[in-house]
């Protein structure tokens, strides 16, 4: 079939939505580092002309610079920890045989389906709240005093909110490593004296590594342009000002496009360390 | 070491009882073949054996010592499953080492077994490969290789070389059989094969439906046949059962004789029937005969040499000596 032809056919007709893409892409891109070098203040006399570094210069030298790259990663690194963890040992109890498999399962995977929003509102409200909120309710039935989550243990608090959103979707993929897992090997190590625990180490979790290594990469992509769940609750206070949110702040909170900007070409690049960074670490994984 | 004893064992999935009560012997160092068709409960009563299955109710004694509610590790016997299962983000070494690994026994030790089987099995090449870059004759042999180092007191076989084809089956089957005369352990092989039964087994046990239909040495099946069940399955191609009005010639329901003990001639016999399709196989013949009552096809074995052809009309005579005849129940009469 691949004759020159209908090689050049495909090509045409691929070629508009291969185009479509890349404009998706490159526009808001070129766009972003044509602001990040000008001073463009929009309700304080528009565009002033070009700045050159100025805006790069000044975003890092902030004293929030720093606190944000690190909030970002403590908020993807922790979620990364608790989803993969907790998305292993739910994977294999949901895979035993037990009655209502189905609708746990489906009860399991629920989360997902919430809007980011919706559910650090729920959360907000209806868990972390001081006064009215279960956990608060929960506290004071022992007696204790009622923790104030989102300013005490912001990040704590927020990584638990983003935790719980994502942990159905680890648990889906790695659900399903899990049931293409060959029971007769897990047999086979039963014969040969392997228990629970060392089967566990030695059979499935090695089997469930290209998995995890999908959750991990995948999740490092949405993870580190999380917004929603911090605006929602603690609006940036309390440490848990990540890079994406200082970006938001400079663009539309003190209305600076270039500095906002220059702040969106450094998250460009701290995504492309990680990647790199994730790749090397797990990306072998992906190879065999 | 190496004696099996199985009492009165039955196993229920559910409501469906797939073996009923079920006694047998197997004694040390005897290779026994558990034969029968698909579904008949010959793998379950291996898993039974290995612990890997509990047992509805009965007992289980593997050298005289009860063996019914030990784990499948304690019982000292090694299985070599159908899909080989070995684990494929180990190295052919780290797979042979494993069982040994987790007895924890020490280094030296477990170098010194691995190289030994890694040896007798042609695998030393190939130690450090993964299981996926190895053939398939190749991964059988390293799942007879993590058996072999744990030196059991028997080994358990499920269907082992099904996944292997025609060629290297026959080789593995002879490399098995080697095996077993220099190690002199019990082992317990499963297959729905009945020539791998007939030429491997010093000891065949024929299953229908959970039941033991027959126990005995493959010529004792192959001679005396307790049943018509038996006498279908041994032997290839399989014995023509006659039934109707020969056999009541013979005061049998039924009887039966074997393709090999049927002499052909173009020009008289006891039998006439017209020729159907002949199978040239060069050192044999399987001639397919219609026409003849109460058997339709009867299959023939002749020399190679035998120019008949399709439609051509030959006459059979049994050898009256190699007829077997079977009751109305099934069973044979002597």
């Amino acid at each position: 079939m691949a004759t020159q032809h209908s090689r050049s056919a495909a090509r045409m007709m691929m070629a508009p939505a291969v185009i479509l893409l890349l404009g998706w892409m490159l526009v808001p891109l070129i766009m972003t580092l044509y602001f990040s070098f000008k001073k463009y203040l929009p309700l304080r006399g528009g565009d002033l002309g070009w700045a050159g570094f100025d805006n790069y210069v000044r975003f890092v030298t902030s004293s929030a610079f720093w606190p944000s790259v690190q909030a970002t990663l403590v908020i993807v690194g922790g979620t990364l920890l608790i989803t993969v963890v907790f998305g292993v040992l739910l994977g294999i109890l949901l895979n035993q045989p037990m009655w209502g498999q189905g609708v746990v399962r489906i009860l399991v995977i629920a989360p997902f389906f919430v809007m980011p929003t919706v559910s650090a509102l729920v959360w907000k409200n209806m868990f972390m709240d001081p006064v009215n909120g279960l956990f608060a309710h929960l506290w004071k039935f022992f007696g204790a005093q009622p923790v104030e989550w989102l300013s005490d243990a912001s990040m704590f608090s927020i990584i638990t909110i983003v935790s719980w959103q994502w942990l159905p979707f680890a648990t889906l993929i790695l659900l399903t490593a899990i049931q293409s897992l060959d029971g007769e090997q897990l047999e086979a190590s039963e014969m040969d004296g392997a228990p629970v625990l060392k089967r566990f180490y030695y059979i499935i979790l090695p089997h469930l590594s290209r998995a995890i290594t999908i959750v991990i990469l995948i999740e490092t992509i949405f993870l580190l342009s999380i917004f929603a769940e911090i605006f929602v609750t603690t609006g940036g206070a309390f440490g848990s000002r990540t890079l994406t949110y200082l970006i938001f702040q400079r663009v539309l909170e003190s209305q600076n496009v270039g500095l906002g900007s220059a702040g969106g070409v450094y998250a460009i690049i701290l995504a492309n360390i990680v990647a790199i960074f994730l790749m090397r670490i797990v990306g072998k994984n992906l190879d065999a | 070491m190496g004696q099996i004893q199985l009492n009165q064992v039955t196993k229920s999935f559910g409501d469906v009882n797939v073996i009923p009560p079920l006694d047998l012997t197997i004694h040390e160092g005897e290779f026994t073949v558990f034969v029968g068709p698909s579904g008949c409960g010959k793998s379950t009563l291996l898993r039974l054996i290995a612990g890997l299955e509990d047992i509805t109710s009965g007992q289980i004694d593997i050298d005289g010592q009860d063996a019914t509610n030990l784990p499948p590790a304690k019982r000292g016997l090694a299985m070599v499953f159908q899909s080989y299962a070995l684990y494929p983000h180990m190295s052919v070494r780290k797979n042979i080492a494993f069982p040994m690994k987790m007895a924890g026994m020490d280094e030296a030790e477990q170098t010194r077994r691995i190289d030994a089987a890694a040896k007798a099995l042609n695998l030393t090449d190939y130690l450090d490969r993964r299981p996926g870059q190895l053939s398939g004759g190749q991964r059988q042999r390293v799942a007879i290789g993590r058996a072999i180092v744990r030196e059991p007191s028997a080994f358990l076989f499920d269907e082992p070389l099904s996944n292997l084809d025609a060629a290297l089956r026959v080789g593995m089957r002879l490399e098995i059989s080697e095996m077993h005369k220099r190690l002199k352990t019990t082992m317990i092989y499963v297959t729905h094969d009945q020539v791998e039964a007939m030429t491997m087994a010093d000891k065949i046990v024929v299953l229908q439906a959970g039941v033991i239909e027959q126990v005995g040495s493959p010529l004792e099946l192959y001679r005396e046949p307790r049943n018509k069940f038996v006498a279908g399955f041994i032997g290839s191609p399989k014995m023509n059962l006659i039934e109707g009005s020969e056999a009541a010639k013979h005061n049998a329901h039924t009887i039966g004789i074997r393709p090999e003990h049927l002499d052909v001639s173009t020009t008289e016999g006891q039998w006439q029937g017209t020729v159907g399709v002949a199978e040239h196989l060069g050192s044999d013949t399987f001639i397919h005969i219609h026409g003849i009552e109460g058997c339709d096809p009867l299959t023939v074995r002749a020399g190679g040499e035998v120019a008949v052809k399709h439609g051509d009309t030959v006459y059979l005579t049994p050898q009256m000596q190699h007829l077997h005849k079977f009751g109305a129940d099934g069973l044979r009469i002597s």
